[in-house]
């Protein structure tokens, strides 16, 4: 169980990106949505430690992480997926997959999370995570690195982006399956009505701080009513711009 | 003594026993064992230190290893080594040059390699130089110049990944119609090592192409020099390109130039030289690793 309690976080700018932000995320999916430049990113950041609170606490199963270090926290159970996955010259999909899932690691169970995210292991597994791997690509290898960790904690922070629709269901099957080996909590950041809908709660970040929290019967009827009300706004805009 | 021989075989020609077919040894400025076979002949030369190798038109699935070692303290050898290809072979060809050094002394190696490439042939050279030891310094400025005929083809894979102090690489080629001419260099520095590494390149015939990329780390105290000059003579395809990490108080100047003398000479050269960047270190931290071993695993990868 991951809690966090009145976490703030200042930038070094000064600029208050996230305040007073209280939560406890035990189910086995939490979705975290909201508009861009929310805050939902950061808060990954805030929990995986490349960023370090201003203010506030994180727990993760009761022992306090607020200060420790990246490595101390992976080691301890978190994985995080970015939302923009890192590129490396010279290092093989091979590599971080091991790196990932530990030196004991056979080849054979490497491609196994290769063909979990929808990628033929044959292919891919001696490619170089450099620019020559598609948007798409890198983020199904992002997916597949934290399948291989297995920690108790994984957040994903838009796992859906640049996903295409065909393999959308075996995304959300990827997590079903995650949950069933690890036992664990997952947290994804979306912005997907299907990802949302198989969501147990739902938390809102929106200028930094939790708008909304509940189960998605609670939460997700009124973000799809607001979202149309969104796109009324637009065709007001559309309309005047017509006029 | 034969335990030092063996590690550096291993390290510089990756031998565990004598090589299978043509091989060439030095040690200690001397020859130590020779192999040559029905297609591949190696002659001592007369006029200067070295050897001439030939390797007969059309030869196919050979290979040739001339490694270098240097286990005598003090020592400063210089060594010409001619290669003639015959047309149509190919070959693989692996040098290098291993220095274990525990004198107080200075031991240096020169080694001029000049190849003469025939219409069609293509080699794949290999080269590593490797020092060891812990005597004064280790010095190796390894010369190679190639000249490529009508359709010949050379990959080039130079290495330099530790214990050399000291060293000033050249390489030169000119290429005629239809050459191909690739270079892959890896260089890692620390201490207060000094690497200096100049290309230049000419491409002379119609549809020929050179491909130069270095890669490179600078730890430490060292600092590194790269120049390369690409010349398009002809319509030509050129590309190089540096990339080089920086660690601690590492120095790298990258100095590259382009020069097109033909219309149809196309040139490009991308340099890129900076600190690991930040979000690599995080994400390999987010899989469990320190600071120290993600930084060890993103160079180890960058020289492979
Ligand atoms: N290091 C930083 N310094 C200054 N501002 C920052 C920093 N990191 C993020 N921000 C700002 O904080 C806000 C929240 O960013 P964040 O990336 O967390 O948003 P998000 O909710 O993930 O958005 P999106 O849905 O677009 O991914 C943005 O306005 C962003 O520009
Ligand atoms: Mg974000």
């Amino acid at each position: 169980m991951l809690e966090l309690k009145h976490v703030g976080y200042v930038a070094e700018d000064d600029t208050e990106i996230l305040s007073d932000v209280s939560l406890s995320i035990n189910e086995r999916f939490v979705a975290i949505t909201g508009p861009n430049g929310g805050g939902k990113s950061t808060l990954a950041k805030l929990i995986s430690g490349i960023y370090m609170p201003t203010s506030g606490q994180i727990l993760l199963d009761g022992i306090d992480i607020t200060n420790m270090s990246i490595t101390d926290r992976a080691n301890l159970g978190i994985s995080y997926a970015f939302q923009q996955p890192v590129r490396f010259k010279g290092l093989r999909v091979r590599d971080l997959l091991r790196l990932a899932a530990g030196k004991d690691t056979t080849l054979a169970q490497a491609c196994n999370y290769l063909s979990e995210v929808g990628l033929c292991a044959r292919d891919y597994i001696d490619r170089e995570l450099n620019d020559s791997l598609s948007g798409g690509e890198l983020k199904r290898i992002e997916i597949a690195m934290v399948l291989a960790r297995g920690t108790k904690l994984s957040v994903f922070d838009e796992p859906e982006a640049g996903i295409d629709l065909w393999s959308f269901q075996n995304l959300i099957r990827v997590f079903e399956k995650m949950y069933e080996e690890t036992r664990g909590n997952i947290l994804i950041i979306s912005h997907q009505e299907r990802i949302l809908s198989i969501a147990d709660k739902i938390v809102v970040i929106r200028d930094g701080r939790v708008d909304r929290v509940g189960s998605r019967d609670e939460i997700l009827p009124g973000l799809l009513k607001s979202a149309d009300a969104g796109n009324t706004t637009c065709d007001i805009l559309t309309q005047k711009a017509m006029s | 003594m034969d335990e030092i021989r063996m590690n550096l075989l291993k390290e510089v020609a990756d031998l565990d026993a004598l090589p299978v077919g043509a091989y060439n040894i030095r040690e200690n400025g001397k020859a130590a064992g020779r192999n040559t076979t029905a297609n591949i002949d190696i002659v001592t030369k007369t006029d200067k230190p070295g050897i001439d190798i030939y390797i007969a038109p059309g030869t196919k699935k050979e290979s040739v290893h001339i490694p270098v070692i240097i286990s005598q303290t003090g020592l400063t050898d210089l060594v010409y080594n001619d290669f003639y290809i015959g047309e149509d072979a190919d070959v693989v060809i692996i040098a290098g040059c291993g220095i274990h050094n525990c004198g107080g002394e200075l031991s240096q190696h020169d080694g001029i390699h000049t190849f003469w490439l025939g219409k069609n042939s293509h080699i794949r050279y290999v080269e590593k130089h490797y020092g060891e030891g812990d005597g004064s310094k280790n010095v190796m400025n390894p010369t190679t110049i190639v000249h490529l005929d009508e359709g010949a083809s050379m990959e080039m894979e130079t290495t330099q990944i530790a214990g050399i102090d000291d060293t000033d690489r050249r390489t030169e080629g000119d290429l005629k119609a239809g050459a191909k001419l690739e270079v892959r260099e890896k260089i890692l520095t620390n201490g207060v090592q000094n690497a200096k590494t100049y290309f230049n390149v000419d491409l002379n015939g119609e549809g020929c192409s050179a491909n130069v990329v270095s890669r490179s780390v600078a730890r430490e105290n060292s600092t590194q020099f790269f120049d390369s000059r690409l010349n398009g003579n002809a319509p030509c395809a050129g590309h190089s390109e540096c990339d080089s990490i920086i660690m601690e108080n590492g120095r790298v100047t990258a100095c590259p130039s382009l020069t097109a003398n033909n219309i149809d000479a196309s040139l490009i050269h991308e340099a890129a030289i900076g600190k690991i960047a930040g979000e690599q270190l995080m994400k390999l931290m987010t899989l469990g690793l320190t600071e120290k071993e993600a930084e060890e695993q993103i160079v180890n990868g960058f020289l492979k």
